[in-house]
């Protein structure tokens, strides 16, 4: 098995080598080799770019199917705050939470009130913090993983604040194994995803911990059979409905939520790992001291844009949006109890069990010296390509080919530029050959000669 | 002789006063030549800190440096020699808090007066030489053998 588990897969059967993943992949793990995608995994992050790149539904989300819980005796759906955002005020989740058991699930939970509690969990946290600033939301594996990878200085700051998910499924195992008379492993916990990312931090958790939840469904998966379970709930329970859900959980499923629902002073929110590396960049030189918090989302405007989503992603931020204005403006504030959180934060209920390490890239080599060398061999191969990232060698930009030619991984021929150097050594050869085979005629009876002299001894 | 110069990575970036769209660019390449050629991220983190700080430096109170970059198996060496202004008084300018910075560099969140304190602090060796009027000259180096 290889070290790092992963979300994604390539369908080797439909890939036919379009380029697209290998352009939007943010992190340069993906190859073209004999015609196939491939993907490095000590550098995929799990972002989910190439999943909606590909035109050819190549690359697929490795999320569990919705069909065959029967491994457990009592199965739970947690949706993420990102399902409700699909359809925001107009199907609550008093509404969506029985379409859910509908559809085979014994029971299902509403995460938002709990992704509010570990919201005044960060709050709290915040208010205690001395260390390095600003301090850095992990709701977004990519984003953890990419820290690990690029940022190994700015580990530190992530706040060790266990996630809404895993606080909510650990809690319900308890409460349900009590309840039901049944053991903890016989109760399956399935969070419904709006990203493949996701299920990393179940498989694989980035602090090497272990996950509560047992899988993980794609909200692309679920969404058309949710929507022929949901029944009518009566009209005039809407204000009461609505009381049922906690704006600060709401906020988790756009980028600013967590920011906006606390009211966190200096705060900072971003989405897109383009615009994320350049704040960490800064973050990195110590530039941004002066900000507390920093939310930041590999998806465009947070999970609401995950790629396992339905609806268009500025469509449900602002579904999102209005949901969260009309809990504000009904002064809804069907919150936990902050002195509760309090109690519980001191005595760890929030805390993260594992912690952070680095996950540095495989250097060029692993002898200091042999890397130097090589990464002065891969500057010279660099300067002699002709630097357009045209993607024909397999390899991202020029500079990655350069890369993997040193490491061994690719050969400089590849590139298309260099074929015609190819062709001249090889029509060269071809010559010489020639040339060799033309004045072997001749010696051929003396070559029958010395075989009859051997022959003879 | 030839032998040890294949070990041996130099080289060198220009960096420009006053330039602060460009700041810290520099720094970032450093620190990725560093994390690809596998130098201990303990090492890095302090070289990526104090390249940064004095990068910002030259962009806030120098006309235009060199920033060379010298590495060999044993250890890594900036050398970051400005023209500009230098500085008069060296004890002075190494004191926390000291710091000569215009109100818009401290509205950029710079001017704590930390930077050479903390370059000191992070490299395993510190030179400074100023010439006033004429320029700063730093000496980094950080061993990669730690345990030696
Ligand atoms: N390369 C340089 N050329 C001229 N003067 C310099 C140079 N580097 C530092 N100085 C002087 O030394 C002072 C202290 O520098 P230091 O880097 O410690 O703090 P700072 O740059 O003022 O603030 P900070 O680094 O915390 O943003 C500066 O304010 C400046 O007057
Ligand atoms: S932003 Fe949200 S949906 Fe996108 S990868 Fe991160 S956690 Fe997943
Ligand atoms: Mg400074």
């Amino acid at each position: 098995m290889s070290q790092y588990f992963h979300s994604i897969r390539i369908d080797t059967e439909k890939c036919n080598s379009r380029m697209k993943c290998l352009r939007v992949c943010p992190t340069q793990a993906i190859r073209i080799r004999n015609g196939k995608a491939i993907i490095i995994e000590e550098k995929c992050i799990d972002c989910g770019e190439c999943i909606t790149a590909c035109p050819n539904n190549a690359i697929v989300p490795l999320t569990d199917p919705f069909i065959g819980l029967t491994k457990f005796r009592h199965t739970v759906a947690l949706p993420s705050p990102g399902l409700h955002a699909q359809f925001g005020k107009e199907i609550l989740p008093k509404k969506i939470l029985p379409g859910l058991r509908n559809l085979g699930f014994d029971d299902a939970c509403d995460l938002s009130p709990t992704c509010g509690e570990v919201s005044f969990a960060i709050q709290e946290y915040l208010r205690d913090y001395n260390g390095p600033r600003p301090l850095i939301s992990i709701a977004c594996p990519t984003v953890v993983r990419l820290i690990q990878v690029k940022y190994p200085s700015l580990i530190e700051q992530l706040i060790p604040i266990e996630l809404p998910r895993e606080v909510a499924a650990r809690e319900l195992k308890k409460k349900k194994s009590r309840q039901l008379g049944i053991k903890e492993s016989e109760i399956g916990i399935f969070y419904l995803t709006p990203c493949p990312a996701k299920m990393i931090s179940i498989k694989q958790p980035a602090e090497k911990g272990r996950s509560y939840l047992d899988g993980a469904i794609s909200i692309s998966d679920i969404y058309g059979p949710l929507l022929s379970a949901l029944e009518e709930v009566e009209k005039e329970n809407y204000r009461k409905d609505l009381e049922d859900i906690c704006i600060l959980g709401m906020g988790w499923a756009m980028v600013g939520g967590i920011c906006r629902t606390l009211r966190i002073k200096n705060s900072l929110a971003a989405s897109g790992i383009p615009d994320i590396i350049k704040i960490f960049d800064d973050i990195e030189r110590g530039k941004l001291r002066n900000i507390d918090f920093v939310e930041a989302y590999s998806c465009p405007q947070g999970c609401v844009g995950g790629s396992l989503t339905v609806e268009n992603l500025y469509i449900s931020y602002n579904k999102v949006l209005k949901l969260i204005e009309t809990l504000e403006f009904e002064q809804i504030k069907a919150c936990p109890d902050i002195r509760e959180v309090r109690k519980r934060f001191k005595e760890n209920y929030f805390l993260i069990k594992g912690k952070f390490e680095p996950r540095p890239l495989k250097p060029l080599d692993k002898d200091l010296a042999k890397a130097i060398k090589k990464r002065k061999e891969k500057d010279d191969i660099y300067e002699s390509l002709p630097k357009i990232d045209c993607g024909i060698c397999g390899a991202p930009t020029c500079l990655t080919f350069a890369e993997d030619i040193v490491k061994g991984e690719a050969v400089l021929t590849d590139c298309i530029f260099n074929l015609p150097h190819k062709f001249a050594d090889l029509s060269q050869e071809l010559s010489e050959l020639l040339s060799k085979f033309a004045s072997l005629q001749p010696i051929r009876p003396n070559i029958s000669k010395t075989l009859n002299n051997k022959d003879k001894k | 002789m030839k032998k040890s110069d294949e070990h041996v990575l130099s080289q060198q970036f220009e960096i420009k006063g006053g330039d602060f769209s460009n700041a810290g660019k520099t720094s970032t390449s450093i620190k990725e030549i560093l994390q690809e050629i596998g130098i201990d991220t303990s090492i890095i983190i302090r070289a990526a800190i104090a390249a940064y700080e004095a990068e910002m430096n030259v962009v806030m109170y120098a006309q235009r440096a060199t920033f060379t970059l010298n590495i060999t198996p044993e250890k890594l060496c900036f050398k970051v020699e400005d023209e500009g202004q230098g500085i008069d008084n060296l004890d002075m300018a190494m004191q926390e808090g000291f710091s000569t910075a215009t109100d818009e560099m401290r509205e950029m969140g710079f001017g704590a007066g930390m930077g050479l304190p903390n370059i000191k602090r992070n490299a395993d060796r510190f030179k400074i030489f100023s010439t006033p009027g004429k320029g700063t000259s730093l000496d980094l180096t950080f061993f990669l053998n730690q345990d030696e």
